[in-house]
């Protein structure tokens, strides 16, 4: 998966896709499996990231992984609490309007109102919180400026952030990363969370789980929930259903700003211990390292030897995130330090040129057509401490190539940049022009059927396990629905 | 998506029996049944959505993605849908939808009582309206709950007992229709105006209410708006985005200027705020609010300067001399010893053309060849004349051929160089600077000064060329209007970057050819000085050819209506098939004298800055009421109700003096008029037989989302509560109108709103019957912003009682003929006044001012005063007639933008083997159900049916005289059906209509047929208009573009009764368009809300914020003298100091508290703190493209020069 930021319009088109689909039911109403924040923010649940706040995750210790949210010892005592566990106020409750008294409101001195009411309790409520509420930078002194991502920024340069000079926001789109080494897998009591061996799609069982919350605490990206009614808890499912039948997820078929791309990554599922222990600036290239290149023979030998289908390997051949995270090395995983080997990657966002402000006056602080990344508005150090666990080179890279293209295709489309500043950028970004007009194309001209390569499912296989496919398709869809009971 | 080869550290292998829990998530998904529809009002975004049906509800909805692509090397168009599109289809089944017929209840044990006292619901309803306690008891309880559940049977009496009431006793230009912009549920808009057009009703406009009109379009264009698709921004160049939120309007859009950055496109974004897209742009300019005409107007001073005079770029000299009216010549008139600048010389003012037809509307340029004058084909004189063929652009002679190699300055080559006064406005003062000039000896002898346009652009914009006069020095010349120095001190914004700005803007539009567009929004065009503006970034396209090209132009997206099969929707929506002549309201004129917000500021002067020097009944001077008086006595706009007489009285009135022809009623309404006896409505609105009567809306919110001054609304429409201070102003600054010195509350007997939410509107109005949703129906959607059509569909039946729009207008159609055999037994004459109108001869109707009423001239109909006919309407009828196509389209055929073609043989075909209603012994074809019209449509459009638009073209050959028809001949045979778009959508065909080449998924641009085919702009020259040589426009000093000033906050009126004592602050209040919303609908539901903040908050700088001790989400109270809104704060360091936000447009009817201000009284929404004010110059008439048309010319509703105060609120009262 690979969500490009700098075409994020920040319409949380998906997140509403989503919510229709899968999360509109009584004690899902607070979750929103896909979210999308402002950067600067503290997000949803706030601060989602401050670790030291919600522990989780993992670490390493004496070179080896531990979850930080629990040991076996602690699992048994925080069962019925979990003191880092996110708490209703962090994220919000949920509430509507008592519309009903628009009509039903006896004739009065003044005009009726609906007020609003909680969710969960019916009563009139104060809103204070909901799953976007620093949104656009709304409340930027309490929020934007408590951003965990501003570590290491001096003083002075959190302060310019919120000054017209420097002034910025972009968007950060997030689901579950259905990562390689999930912490919630890793952390279920009841081993009810699993990832699939098909597609990788991680999965909590609503019959086996029994709503510990363990998952809860122990994923550091806070995309797993609990559902207060049926006393489960549920997470994205990367739309199964959707996928399985050869459609991309609601959240991205509905993406309008075309951020959103899907394809099938193979890697080495024997590294990823190894991978998840490296050193924070070792851990990019080492998770990259993990990914195999489908085209390489052996690599198409070793997951036939697997049981993997032709059609999944062919797929994998023309994956769009293939080329965006291991070819190109400009799509790079969030918070990869929280070492769970995220499988959504991002392509930094550029942002708009600084200024300075004399006297009352603004002026760009270059003259550069296009200008250099270090003058652009979102500090190096924060796309750095989001997407680099810390390091700035990587994003550097991913920006500087991002720049070079568009010279590049400036330099071809209107001439007013010299095709030779044009190359020579090209060959500092470590960029061909073939690559560029590669990534031009997938960028920009990309139709649906580039941004999402999606396998066909044999679900025939998965079935037969079971049933005769044959016997299933006379049957199938007429058997009682068997809802998840609450508890034990 | 990854392959797992194996996990390493987890044990358990899942088994398959395991996994069979996951039927759950399967179930859920899997769904009965799916069908295309879209959302229909107000939105230009025209997605098409796949809607999703289980168990026989609505569960959701997902995006189409089966658009036809666009040429290579354009992204797609898919997806398109955005936040607030998928979250419609939580409004179905909420406990917001209205689900039945409603009615006030006050209202209701009214009208039972009467109708057991009397028979006739008519009479009934005349004894309730015709009893000021009875009427006030209603009016008082509008808004205050105490609804009660109706039957339709109830409803559709009273409405029909109105109407005709109504009718009876005031005429029947009392009854108002407003629903906002059509094209996105055409037939729904289609409905109820069709019903009001059948019984001589009013149907109001909204684009220029909206304030989205963009009067510089037609000062320049002579067109409404003419846009790119925006998969042409992708061609762009150099994108700036000003005054346009891509992402907040333009969400399924946006992706394209995305995408044009990745292939080498610069975007500047313009906005005070950081706003969205300013997330996109390689330069933010963090410009002041409402000073981007200072920018442009710097720009063009470059432009000119470095493009134009010093590396004279060949495209762009070509360009200006070919497409614009640079090269035509100016009459100067010597004041002292100066000169001012005039209107074009025209061509019967010398010799070798005197004689020509229409001498006063062809105009010249300086041949360089022939070193004379010479006059150019394609003029409005050559539009209207007898010999047709030479309405184009060609550069030839239209007398005798030969061709003109214009010249665009005298620089070189004059005869002298005069000094020309120019205004400072933003100064206060003038300046005078040398102009070379030619002298002209007209046809009497005398010598005339003639200069170019183009010389005076220079002049104008202080290119120094070594010419006498105040000219800058140079760029740093800071007192010099429009140096880049002198720009700093409006924008805030440092030269430097106007001048790198300018000359990329320029380099780029030299090396692409014009490769260089504006995106621009109602950040611009909600400014009382929007069309100055506007101008100044146009003339930095039009100096640089970028103007009929792919990829250049002028991207205006603010409630743009395009309405892509304009021309049969046009004919059933105005019911044209029936009657030659409608009654269309320019609805800002309306609103601002019937809500009598006029009554409330004095003479417009105190805040918009002209001339100083002003002749004795300038237009420039005075109320604005008094110009819009004298604006409709001189036909220039429209106004209803026309006369202070009921107009069927009249008629009647007139036929018992005698008038046996309506040429002869028509007479006598003229004697009337001349000899004072009956007035116009206008000249006294307040008097009862003045005022509107019955409103009926749907498809929008008019009483909030668009009532600029809502609580007058409040006040004197419905004359129930409101929370204004202000008072009466006008009485001494007024002296066309009559002054009342107590203004009426309440002039609405009925209000009636379809819907199917309980909206602001709703809930203030007297009977909400519920609408059928845009998942129920069948209508069909076009926009702008692409080249599609659409359908909507029904997914499921109108849920609970509701009904389609056109099913509901239809029904009250049916009650209206059922009750109306007492009272109109036989067709009555109805005599319907209308203005002089665009794209007819009335264009060249009045080359200066003159006053009938003062006997500066004749009266005479159509010409020096409004158009008259006489309407015969058969009111028996009117349901039969509604619900047929009638005769009329058939004889005369139908056209839209000055085209025109013959639809026989498609209309018989119809009628034979289509549905059809036969009454009186006549066949029509069939407009009864909704899928009926929807096919009408579609059947007789030139952008569907390829006949017909190769028909239209011919028709425009003959009149243009060059080959046109070639245009269309590949898709002579397309034929849309509503079908067959309900399968797919489909992409239109080239048009006459419109002025955008589209052909092999071209991408649509506008202006392209002008610049590519030498079709005329429907302007006075034919050209696109730098110079507008109105005599109304020269005493405003806008002839030639300008800068003009904010109105001050001091003189603009808004907080002059208001207290301002305590911890407040004062702040400029913007409403742009919001990220939760499309205006007012989805705003309200549970998706949105969660989103947002649960409120519309009041968006803050965090200083700002901090110096009245208001803290994030703390409640605040917004007041001035029109009303006040109580909402939380959102305090951010991305606005701007002095100025806030709430954004465009938050309901009153949730959330809401009480303000401690008004006496605990319930706050309003953002409309309650602004008032309408009206620009007067845009209110000629009568000359060229100023020249009326519903929805193209008039007054604009600005809104964005108001000011507020803000405190925190002491107490929460709920």
């Amino acid at each position: 998966m690979v969500f490009h930021l700098d075409k994020c319009i920040g319409c949380h088109t998906c997140s509403i896709a989503c919510k229709n689909v899968w999360t509109d039911r009584r004690g899902t109403e607070y979750m929103w499996w896909n979210n999308v924040e402002t950067k600067p923010g503290t997000g949803y649940p706030t601060k989602w990231e401050d670790q030291e706040k919600y522990r989780g995750g993992w670490e390493k210790q004496d070179d080896r992984l531990r979850l930080k949210s629990t040991t076996k010892f602690r699992t048994v005592t925080d069962i019925f609490h979990n003191p880092s566990g996110a708490s209703m106020d962090d994220y919000y409750e949920p509430w509507t309007y008592k519309y009903a008294d628009l009509f039903n409101a006896p004739e009065g001195s003044d005009q009726p109102t609906a007020m609003p009411i909680s969710m969960v309790t019916g009563e009139y409520i104060n809103v204070e919180a909901g799953p976007n509420w620093d949104d656009d930078l709304g409340g930027s002194p309490v929020y934007a400026a408590n951003d965990p991502n501003l570590e290491g920024l001096t003083e002075v340069q959190r302060q310019q952030l919120f000054a017209i000079e420097r002034l910025v926001f972009f968007y950060f789109p997030r689901i579950c990363n259905h990562c390689l080494n999930p912490g919630c897998v890793a952390a279920c009591p009841s081993g009810a969370l699993y990832k699939r061996g098909e597609d990788g799609i991680v999965l909590i069982d609503q019959k086996r789980c029994r709503g510990w919350r363990a998952c809860v605490a122990a994923c550091p990206y806070k995309k797993t929930f609990y559902n207060w009614s049926t006393g489960k808890s549920e997470k994205c499912i990367l739309c199964f259903p959707r996928v399985e039948t050869g459609q991309a997820p609601a959240c991205f078929h509905s993406c309008v700003g075309r951020i959103r791309y899907l394809g099938v990554l193979l890697y080495d599922a024997d590294r990823i211990e190894d991978v998840a222990r490296s050193e924070d600036a070792g851990l990019i290239d080492a998770h990259r390292s993990m990914i195999l290149n489908p085209h390489d023979p052996a690599v198409v030998e070793a997951a036939r030897q697997n049981g993997i289908h032709d059609a999944v390997i062919q797929s994998a051949q023309q994956s769009p995130v293939y080329k965006f995270v291991k070819e190109w090395k400009i799509a790079l995983p969030p918070h990869i330090e929280f070492r769970t080997l995220p499988m959504l990657f991002y392509v930094p966002p550029m942002s708009p040129v600084m200024a300075s402000s004399e006297e009352g006056m603004v002026k760009s602080v270059s003259d550069d057509f296009f200008h250099d990344i270090e003058q652009a508005r979102v500090p190096l150090q924060f796309l750095g401490n989001l997407f680099g666990a810390g390091h700035q080179a990587k994003v550097v890279y991913a920006l500087k190539k991002q720049k070079a293209i568009r010279t590049y295709r400036r330099a071809l489309t209107v001439g007013d940049i010299s095709m030779d500043v044009a190359r020579r950028m090209l060959t500092e970004a470590d960029c061909s022009p073939e690559e560029a007009e590669a990534i031009y194309n997938l960028t920009s001209l990309c139709t649906f059927d580039d941004r999402f390569v999606i396998p066909p499912a044999h679900r025939e296989e998965a079935i037969e396990m079971m049933l005769d496919p044959h016997e299933h398709r006379a049957s199938t869809g007429f058997g009682f629905v068997d809802a998840p009971k609450r508890g034990l | 998506m990854s392959e797992n080869k194996r996990i390493s550290w987890i044990d358990d292998e899942i088994s398959a029996k395991s996994r069979s829990w996951e039927e759950f998530y399967r179930n859920r998904w899997q769904h009965d049944k799916v069908v295309r529809s879209t959302h229909g009002v107000n939105c230009t975004g025209s997605c098409t959505w796949m809607i999703h049906v289980k168990d026989g509800i609505v569960t959701w909805e997902m995006q189409g993605l089966d658009y036809p692509s666009l040429e290579h090397g354009l992204p797609p168009y898919e997806p398109r849908g955005c936040q607030r599109g998928i979250s419609f289809s939580w409004y179905l089944y909420s406990p917001l939808r209205v689900k039945y017929p409603y009615i006030r209840g006050a209202l209701l044990d009214l009208w039972k009582k009467a109708r057991l006292e009397y028979d006739d619901p008519v009479d009934a309803w005349k004894s309730l309206v015709t009893n000021p306690e009875s009427r006030t008891r209603w009016q008082r309880a509008r808004g205050k709950g105490g609804f009660r559940r109706a039957t339709w049977d109830e409803v559709l009496e009273i409405m029909a007992a109105a109407n005709i009431h109504t009718i009876k006793s005031h005429g029947p230009d009392r009854i108002a229709g407003f629903s906002p912009i059509p094209a996105m549920s055409m037939v729904s808009y289609a409905s109820g105006a069709r019903l009001m057009q059948l019984m001589g009703g009013i149907s109001l406009s909204f684009y220029d209410w909206y304030c989205d009109l963009p009067s510089a379009s037609p000062e320049t264009w002579g067109e409404q708006t003419d846009v790119q698709e925006s998969a042409d921004w992708y061609n762009a160049k150099l994108l700036a985005v000003t005054g346009s939120n891509l992402n907040m309007t333009r969400t399924p859009d946006c992706h394209f200027a995305a995408e044009a950055r990745h292939n080498g496109t610069k975007m500047y974004v313009f906005s005070p705020d950081f706003n969205q897209v300013a997330k996109y742009a390689d330069h933010w300019v963090s410009i002041n609010a409402g000073q981007d005409g200072a920018w442009w107007m710097a720009v063009n001073h470059l432009l000119l300067r470095e493009f134009h005079h010093e590396k004279q770029v060949p495209y762009f000299l070509d360009y200006t001399k070919k497409y614009t009216d640079a090269p035509y010549l100016v009459e100067l008139h010597e004041e002292g010893k100066t000169y001012e600048a005039g209107q074009l010389l025209r061509a019967n003012r010398l010799q070798g053309y005197a004689d020509v037809e229409h001498g006063d509307w062809k105009f010249l340029m300086w041949d360089a060849e022939s070193k004379k004058p010479k006059m150019p084909m394609g003029s409005s004189g050559f539009r209207w004349g007898t010999e047709k063929g030479k309405w184009n652009l060609e550069l030839k002679d239209g007398k005798d051929g030969s061709a003109i190699d214009p010249i665009l300055t005298f620089l070189n080559n004059s005869d002298a160089a005069v000094s020309v006064r120019f205004d400072d406005f933003g100064a206060g003062s003038s300046c005078f600077r040398s102009v070379p000039v030619k002298n002209v000896t007209t046809v009497d002898g005398r010598s005339v000064v003639v200069a170019t346009v183009y010389d005076l652009l220079m002049a104008q914009y202080g290119v120094p060329r070594g010419l006498e006069g105040s000219y800058p020095a140079s760029y740093d010349d800071a007192h010099a209007p429009y140096t880049p120095a002198w720009a700093e001190k409006y924008t805030g914004i440092g030269r430097e970057d106007v001048i790198r700005f300018a000359r990329e803007w320029g380099t780029t539009a030299e090396l692409t050819k014009g490769k260089c567009t504006i995106i621009i929004g109602a950040g611009i065009n909600h400014w009382y000085h929007a069309n100055l503006m506007y101008r100044a970034g146009i003339h930095a396209l039009m100096f640089c050819g970028c103007i009929g090209v792919n990829g250049g132009g002028l991207a205006h997206y603010v409630g743009q209506e395009k309405l892509a099969p304009g021309e049969p929707w046009g004919a059933i929506a105005f019911a044209k098939d029936w009657y030659g002549a409608t009654r269309h309201q320019n609805a800002p004129s309306w609103h601002y004298v019937h809500t009598d917000q006029w009554r409330y500021e004095k003479e417009f002067t105190d805040y918009h800055t002209v001339p100083a020097k002003q002749q004795n009944g300038s237009l420039a001077s005075g109320h604005a009421m008094d110009v819009q008086v004298k604006a409709v006595r001189n036909g220039w706009l429209p106004f209803y109700p026309q006369f202070s007489k009921n107009s069927l009285d009249l008629a009647r009135e007139a036929v018992a003096g005698g008038a046996t022809s309506n040429e002869e009623i028509v007479a006598y309404t003229v004697d009337q008029l001349k000899s004072r006896k009956m007035k116009f409505s206008v000249e006294d609105p307040d008097a009862p037989e003045n005022w509107p009567r019955v409103w009926y809306i749907w498809r929008g919110n008019a009483l909030m989302s668009s009532s600029k001054g809502h609580e007058y609304f409040l006040r004197h429409y419905l004359g129930t509560h409101d929370n204004a201070v202000a008072e009466d102003m006008a009485k001494d600054s007024v002296r066309e109108v009559v002054w009342h010195e107590i203004a009426p509350h309440g002039k609405m007997d009925l209000v009636v709103d379809l819907n199917f939410r309980m909206d602001t509107s709703a809930l203030y109005s007297d009977i909400v019957l519920p609408a059928a949703t845009w998942y129920e129906k069948a209508d069909l959607n076009s926009t702008d912003m692409h080249s599609f059509i659409h359908p909507l569909s029904a997914a499921v039946p109108p849920c609970w009682e509701s009904k389609s729009d056109w099913d509901i207008f239809k029904a009250i159609a049916k009650k209206f003929s059922e009750l109306v055999p007492p009272h109109f037994p036989e067709p009555v004459r109805d005599v319907v006044v209308t203005p002089l109108a665009h794209d007819s001869a009335a264009e060249i109707a009045q080359p200066s001012i003159k006053d009938w009423t003062k006997g500066e001239t004749d009266a005479i109909p159509g010409k020096t005063m409004p158009s008259i006919a006489v309407m015969n309407r058969d009111y028996r009828n009117l349901y039969n007639q509604f619900i047929s196509f009638g005769p009329l389209v058939r004889a005369n055929g139908i056209g839209a933008h000055g085209t025109k073609y013959s639809i026989t043989d498609f209309y018989d075909e119809m009628a034979q083997n289509g549905n059809s209603v036969t009454f009186d012994g006549n066949r029509y074809p069939s407009l009864k159900e909704g899928h009926d019209v929807c096919d009408a449509i579609l059947r007789l459009a030139t952008v569907t049916n390829g006949e017909l638009s190769y028909r239209s073209y011919k028709n425009m050959e003959e009149k243009v005289g060059l080959p046109l028809a070639q245009l269309v001949e590949a898709d002579r045979g397309v034929r849309m059906t509503y079908k067959e778009l309900q399968s797919k959508p489909a992409r239109l065909l080239n048009s006459p209509m419109w002025s955008g080449l589209i052909a092999n998924g071209r991408a649509y641009s506008p202006f392209t047929y002008n610049v590519e085919a030498l079709v005329p702009w429907r302007t006075l020259t034919g050209r696109q208009h730098f110079y507008l040589d109105h005599p109304g426009y020269l005493q405003f000093g806008e002839h030639l573009p300008t800068y003009k000033p904010k109105p001050l906050p001091t003189m603009y009126a808004d907080l002059r009764f208001t207290n301002g004592n305590g911890n407040v602050k004062m702040l400029n209040y913007l409403t742009p368009h919001g990220k939760w919303h499309i205006h007012s609908t989805y705003g309200d539901n549970q998706r949105m809300t969660t989103l947002s903040r649960g409120i519309e908050p009041f968006w803050i700088n965090d200083k700002d914020a901090a110096d009245i001790g208001v803290n994030d989400n703390d409640w605040v109270e917004v007041f001035n003298d029109h009303g006040v809104v109580v909402t939380r704060a959102a305090v951010s360091a991305r606005i701007p100091r002095g100025i806030c936000i709430i954004y465009h447009s938050p309901e009153r009817t949730y959330s809401v508290p009480k303000s401690p201000l008004r006496n605990n009284r319930r706050a309003g929404g953002h409309n309650s703190l602004t008032r309408t004010r009206l620009k007067p110059n845009l209110m000629i008439g009568g000359y060229g493209q100023f020249t009326y048309h519903f929805n193209y010319w008039g007054p604009i509703g600005c809104n964005r020069d108001t000011h507020i105060l803000v405190r925190k609120l002491p107490e929460l009262i709920w």
